[in-house]
């Protein structure tokens, strides 16, 4: 009996296989990924238009309106992280696939960073630019919304796990998971203004990447648990 | 005396509605058991519990003798699953498709192409899944039963948007899958012409 049974795919193929799909199907319809990296792109550029070039108000509140930016464009595309998966019947296949539930559930907040939050890291330095922010500034950012936004697709992991069996879950989601993200808002936005006048960054850094890696080892296991549950 | 997968005193309400109750089952290498009943009668309920995606109220599922509860890893190493939604990525290909799949379970990579040849889809790889009719995707389906090497077959209507030809490719290849001593249940509410050992489930 024993040498009938079917070979398991190793844990990293499954979460190699799960990342590669998510990114193949956001490069066929690049207009899911290109949305939500617009809305950061317009909101954090609107606001030096409407409020006049006075470098110093842009520069004392450039962290802020970004890292809101961030924030709600990590939201707005975390909504539809499971929803196609749970219409197609994809999501019915992964809850019955041999590999592990957390497995896959890492590697569908893994490829949402990198089709979401990572493309946003990339051109937070342009945007941050059009605040006149100083150059340290500039890295300071970058660093803390690349753990900011990891975090936040891993929290909203969960989330979206929680609401995907219910039409319009958007405001619920929203609800759950801003409670998580406010340390992710409060330590981000706080860090860059510090950055802007000298003062030392360490801690705040050190923060996020603490919070981000408590994340990365948790959320996972609470994604998959919940997804257990809404598919129900 | 152990079976390959069984199912004991099972019972599932939903709502208020009980939909069986103290239901029992046996499965053995080479059997194919259909669940029967009219619609609403708890057939795809019964393939979801027992494949784990809900909870019976009651009762217990044995895999290879041991209860499912915790040994749901090996079960799923051997369980195959065709339902109403295909499960597939309607923007990629069917190539592509496949290719996850076969990250997730055993797959037997060597016959891809003879595979989709003998479901007539051997033209259509480079299609995004959007673009073929819902009896192909069907059949794309069926191709992910045929080269996964699990041993347990779940089905639910198979049947369904499947023309003349696709009917009598299912009851073929259900029928190969039984010789090979695989196992197999299948929900459905039409007849199905298989050579081999079968057995009956009817839902009320």
């Amino acid at each position: 009996m024993t040498d009938t049974r079917p070979l398991v795919p190793s844990l990293w193929s499954g979460f190699v296989g799960i990342v590669r799909r998510d990114i193949l199907l956001a490069w066929k319809r690049p207009g899911d990924v290109l949305n939500p990296l617009f809305f950061f792109a317009m909101v954090s550029t609107l606001f030096p238009l409407a409020l006049g070039p006075s470098s110093e108000q842009l520069g004392s509140i450039g962290p802020g309106v970004i890292w809101v930016a961030a924030l709600l464009a990590a939201l707005l595309s975390l909504n539809s992280l499971f929803v196609s998966d749970f219409e197609d019947g994809s999501l019915d296949q992964l809850l019955l696939s041999p590999q592990p539930l957390t497995v896959l559930a890492l590697g569908k907040a893994i490829g949402h960073w990198m089709v979401s939050g990572l493309p946003l890291v990339v051109i937070s330095p342009l945007v941050a630019i059009s605040f006149h922010m100083p150059d340290q500034s500039i890295k300071v950012m970058a660093v803390t919304l690349f753990f900011g936004t990891l975090s936040l697709s891993l929290l909203g992991s969960i989330g979206a796990a929680l609401t995907v069996g219910l039409h319009r879950g958007t405001a619920l989601l929203s609800l759950l998971i801003l409670p998580l993200a406010m340390p992710v808002l409060i330590f981000g936005a706080r860090t860059v203004s510090l950055s802007t006048s000298d003062d030392a960054v360490s801690a705040g850094v050190y923060f996020l990447a603490a919070y981000c890696m408590l994340a990365l080892t948790l959320a996972p296991f609470a994604t998959a648990a919940a997804l257990r549950i809404s598919n129900e | 005396m152990n079976f390959l997968l069984s199912g004991h005193d099972l019972c599932l309400f939903r709502g208020d509605k009980c939909l069986f109750n103290s239901l029992e089952f046996a499965l053995n290498p080479g059997q194919l058991l259909i669940v029967e009943g009219s619609n609403g009668s708890g057939k795809t309920s019964l393939l979801r519990g027992i494949a784990g995606l809900l909870e019976f109220e009651q009762g217990e599922i044995h895999w290879e003798g041991n209860p499912l509860h915790g040994h749901y890893q090996a079960f799923r190493a051997d369980l195959t699953w065709f339902a109403h939604k295909v499960g597939f990525k309607d923007d990629l290909n069917l190539l592509e498709n496949l290719r996850f799949e076969q990250s997730l379970h055993s797959f037997d990579e060597g016959s891809v192409m003879a595979v989709l040849a003998r479901l007539g889809l051997d033209l259509l790889t480079e299609l995004p899944l959007r673009s073929l009719s819902a009896g192909q995707q069907r059949r794309v389906a069926l191709a992910r039963m045929l080269l996964s090497k699990g041993r347990v077959w779940m089905m639910d209507e198979p049947f369904t948007n499947l023309d003349g030809a696709g009917r009598s490719l299912v009851d073929a290849v259900l029928s190969e899958h039984l010789a090979n001593g695989g196992s197999a249940i299948v929900a459905t509410h039409q007849p199905l012409e298989i050579v081999g050992d079968v057995k009956r489930v009817s839902l009320s």
